[in-house]
């Protein structure tokens, strides 16, 4: 195992904050929030998405790994020492495309806090496929733009959203910005890219 | 047995690994005060960069009745642990007992120099054997000194039966 680059600098400070910018992400969706500034993570990984790592996972957590970041194993088992497992199982899931939402661990109705989290690192958080949005924490349906969803992602949320209490929770995270999609939230509107 | 550390390449394993576990072991034992002395005299380590730490937690140790019986928890004990980078790129890491955060810092940067084949030879000599030998010393003396204090059973037995 070889690492070479440090995790949080203030592991307390930092972590609080990057917790604050997730809650607040999760609990007024489509807000874009910034977390992981100064991190200096290995690529691919980007700051907001190697911040949420460091935040929540642990090693009394599972982790599955995208293949595409599996040259960044060694930095995330170093600072987050979380166990392996796969898709099906895992507790949270760090990717680089979007993974069958189907597929993975929803939580049951005893338990829904069970379900995964998909930590996915998307191109661009303001410009791409703009989607409306409607739900818990939304006075008004708000429009957010995200380059790098796959162009069937409404249909794949829908499929999602309906299964609550279950389902699993989408945070999207570019460059040191993340937005969170939980499982309550809606996609009124797909409006299709010019 | 120990391994003779004088004769065990830096390099080749798992030589290289007993030898690196000796180190770590002798370090972790060390005081920041029992180390910092020895330095004195040598020019300054590599400048580093930390990876991690340094950060206390607590460990639980297990113990082993006789070295046969079922594990149980001992109880916890506060350990400091630090990984370092140098300027050469070799991560060195500790963990040590307690809670000094500096002895944990130094000696994960003499296990990143200790790695370097330039620097192996001159730690080896002026800080790792120095501080192995006063920590055997040390448990030599209180070995002696439990053994003065132990009871012979056979002694009691015999005089009962004498009796």
């Amino acid at each position: 195992m070889s690492v070479s680059l440090p995790g949080f600098a203030d592991p307390v400070l930092s972590a609080q904050s990057s917790f604050r910018a997730i809650l607040d992400a999760m609990s007024r969706p489509g807000t874009v929030h910034t977390a992981g500034h100064g991190l200096t993570p290995p690529a691919p990984l980007g700051q907001a998405a190697a911040a949420c790592l460091l935040t929540l996972v642990d090693a009394e957590t599972t982790l599955c790994l995208d293949d595409a970041l599996e040259t960044t194993r060694d930095w995330i088992g170093f600072h987050c020492a979380a166990p392996r497992s796969p898709a099906a199982t895992a507790g949270f899931l760090m990717c680089h495309e979007l993974p069958d939402l189907a597929a993975l661990d929803a939580g049951s109705d005893d338990a829904p806090q069970d379900g995964a989290t998909v930590v996915l690192q998307v191109a661009s958080l303001c410009a791409g496929q703009r989607l409306t949005l409607s739900g818990p924490g939304l006075p008004s349906p708000a429009t957010v733009a995200i380059n790098g969803l796959p162009a069937d992602f409404a249909e794949r949320w829908a499929a999602n959203h309906a299964l609550f209490p279950r389902g699993v929770d989408l945070i999207l995270c570019a460059g040191d910005a993340l937005l969170a999609l939980p499982r309550t939230v809606r996609i009124t509107h797909a409006h299709k890219e010019a | 047995m120990q391994p003779d550390p004088s004769h065990t390449p830096p390099n080749s394993l798992p030589n290289a690994h007993a030898a690196r576990q000796r180190w770590m072991a002798v370090l972790a034992r060390a005081s920041h005060a029992d180390i910092v002395p020895l330095l004195a005299h040598m020019p300054a380590l590599p400048a580093h960069s930390v990876l991690r730490g340094p950060e206390s937690g607590l460990v639980m140790v297990r113990g082993r009745t006789g070295g046969a019986g079922a594990a149980f928890n001992m109880g916890e004990m506060s350990v400091t642990r630090c990984t370092v980078r140098d300027s050469d790129g070799r991560v060195g890491h500790a963990y040590v007992a307690g809670r000094d955060r500096d002895q944990a810092e130094l000696a994960a940067r003499l296990d990143a120099a200790l790695q370097d084949a330039a620097w192996h030879a001159r730690i080896e000599t002026s800080v790792i054997a120095p501080l192995a030998q006063s920590q055997a010393a040390k448990r030599a003396t209180e070995a002696r000194k439990a053994a003065a204090t132990r009871v012979q059973f056979f002694t009691l037995a015999t005089m009962r039966s004498g009796s």
